[in-house]
């Protein structure tokens, strides 16, 4: 019988619980990682065995671990584990060096951008956000990461080169940090087009490139920020996340830090679909794995308040793509409810029956085995969830 | 050799339960034993100092002999305590909430 494997990320570490189709009793793997932050986990399409994640500290910085065997174990790519260097001089190690693009065969890309202070302010590698596996290699990922940059390894994470033309496509000097920093955070992988790709940056917006992360455009058109001064701003929108299904390539669901919006021409133009939720502000989107047009939100009641509105934790869903909404709360606590949902903590599996899981600051990770009808909590009590994602396993 | 205490968190990364120890060929320094232990341990690298700046990380701080080396030159000698292996050298995890 077919299975999942949900992959959490922490504050304090990352979890890997498993099941089998039903997704009625699971098994806890972990804390993996005990005391570090872990923002990602990610497995790769193109071998399931083959899991990323991004492990971070305030104290040490960034490692990044890889996965052969499901999670079993982990190594840091490029890394003999356990084992002192070989008298042969000790490997290079870089799995963790993302190093800006400043080369001038790249054309020199920028290297300030705004400030808090409005004035322009160099770039800093902080962490990263987020790992997308490449759709076909498992040896290829992306990364996108703080102070916002897109990387890739084409060797399994043991090296990592920038793609410099988001940085240095035009805007970057006005790109500015958002509260939680200028982050790159969502990176969407087009399966019928192996050179298209888009992302999502705090606070600049939505990015779009044709031909594999050579060059970038801006794909903000039709989203209206109240904090922005000019209707038509080009950047400087809080994207907090996008979400694709397969199928549609071409249809992205976006929420934005107030808003929920939909774009049925990949980005070129986009329009709000918030239609009847109690409030559109929130973090996650996804989409219904069989059904294109069935997509997920989890309204929060306001960007000062970043809790269920009323105190109660609802997952909303809409059958037609968007401005008609249904609350799902099966299972879900109605009364004092106050965590949050953040942006790379909802995910979908392909089983038959569709499910829908997602984790919260308060540690919970519900799952919905029937697309949101009736939820169940996997566990409640682990450190705050960063991200969430789910492997359908055959 | 130089006896090294490490933060449980590196300790963890490079797979060792207790101090470890490092020889260094010429002066010992901060410089010279960090270079040593990425050496040995490559999962280390980037965590003590920046992959870039080579700079040591804003929260962790290094010890010996009762004193707080940490703004000491980096190729400054170290304590003739800690060149004998009389005592370690502490590198440590600023005290922070969370």
């Amino acid at each position: 019988m077919s299975g999942v494997r949900v992959l959490v990320g922490t504050r304090k570490g990352a979890f890997i619980l498993t099941s089998d189709g039903k997704r009625e009793r699971w098994e806890v793997n972990g804390p993996h990682f005990a005391g570090w932050e872990l923002y990602h986990l990610k497995g790769s399409p193109a071998d399931p065995n083959r899991l990323y994640a991004s492990q971070c500290s305030g104290w040490f910085g960034q490692i990044i671990q890889r996965s052969d065997d499901g999670g079993k174990t982990w190594t840091q790519p490029g890394t003999p584990p356990g084992e002192q260097a070989a008298p042969g001089g000790p490997p290079k190690a870089e799995s963790n060096k993302f190093v800006y693009d400043t080369s001038s065969e790249t054309g020199k890309p920028l290297t300030t951008h705004q400030f808090y202070d409005g004035k322009q302010h160099p770039w800093e590698f902080k962490r990263v956000w987020h790992l997308e596996p490449s759709l076909s290699d498992p040896d290829t990922v992306y990364a996108g990461v703080e102070d916002a940059a897109l990387f890739r390894s084409k060797d399994g994470g043991k090296s990592w080169q920038e793609l410099s033309g988001l940085r240095g496509h035009g805007t970057g000097p006005k790109w500015q940090p958002g509260a939680g920093g200028m982050c790159l955070h969502t990176i969407v992988l087009d399966p019928s087009n192996p050179k298209r790709i888009f992302v999502a940056i705090s606070a600049a917006g939505a990015f779009r490139s044709d031909d594999a992360g050579k060059t970038w455009q801006p794909i903000n058109r039709g989203l209206h920020s109240q904090y922005i001064p000019d209707p038509n701003a080009e950047v400087g929108h809080c994207v907090h996340r996008i979400a694709m299904h397969k199928s549609r390539p071409g249809v992205l669901f976006m929420q934005k830090h107030w808003d929920v919006m939909r774009s049925d021409n990949a980005g070129d133009l986009w329009q709000e679909i918030s239609g009847n939720l109690p409030t559109d502000f929130g973090f996650v989107v996804d989409v219904h794995a069989h059904e294109p047009e069935t997509i997920y939100v989890v309204p929060i009641k306001s960007d000062g308040e970043h809790f269920p509105p009323e105190g109660k934790l609802r997952v909303y869903r809409s059958r037609s793509g968007g401005n008609e909404w249904e609350a799902l709360t099966k299972g879900l606590p109605q009364r004092d409810c106050y965590v949050n949902v953040l942006r790379d903590a909802m995910a979908v599996d392909s089983l038959d029956n569709c499910g829908i899981y997602f984790g919260t600051t308060g540690g919970q990770v519900y799952c919905s085995p029937d697309a949101g009808d009736n939820w169940t909590p996997i566990v409640r009590d682990l450190p705050a969830v960063l991200s969430v994602e789910v492997q359908t396993l055959p | 050799m130089i006896r090294v205490v490490l933060p449980a968190h590196l300790r963890g990364l490079a797979h060792v339960a207790g101090e470890v120890q490092v020889e260094i060929k010429g002066p010992a320094t901060q410089r010279s034993v960090v270079d040593a232990l990425e050496a040995s341990y490559p999962t280390l690298r980037g965590t003590i100092r920046d992959h870039v700046t080579q700079q040591r990380r804003p929260f962790l701080r290094f010890f010996a002999c009762e004193e707080d080396l940490s703004h000491e030159s980096p190729d400054a000698p170290l304590p003739d305590e800690v060149v004998s292996g009389k005592e370690p050298l502490l590198i440590v995890g600023a005290i922070a909430g969370g």
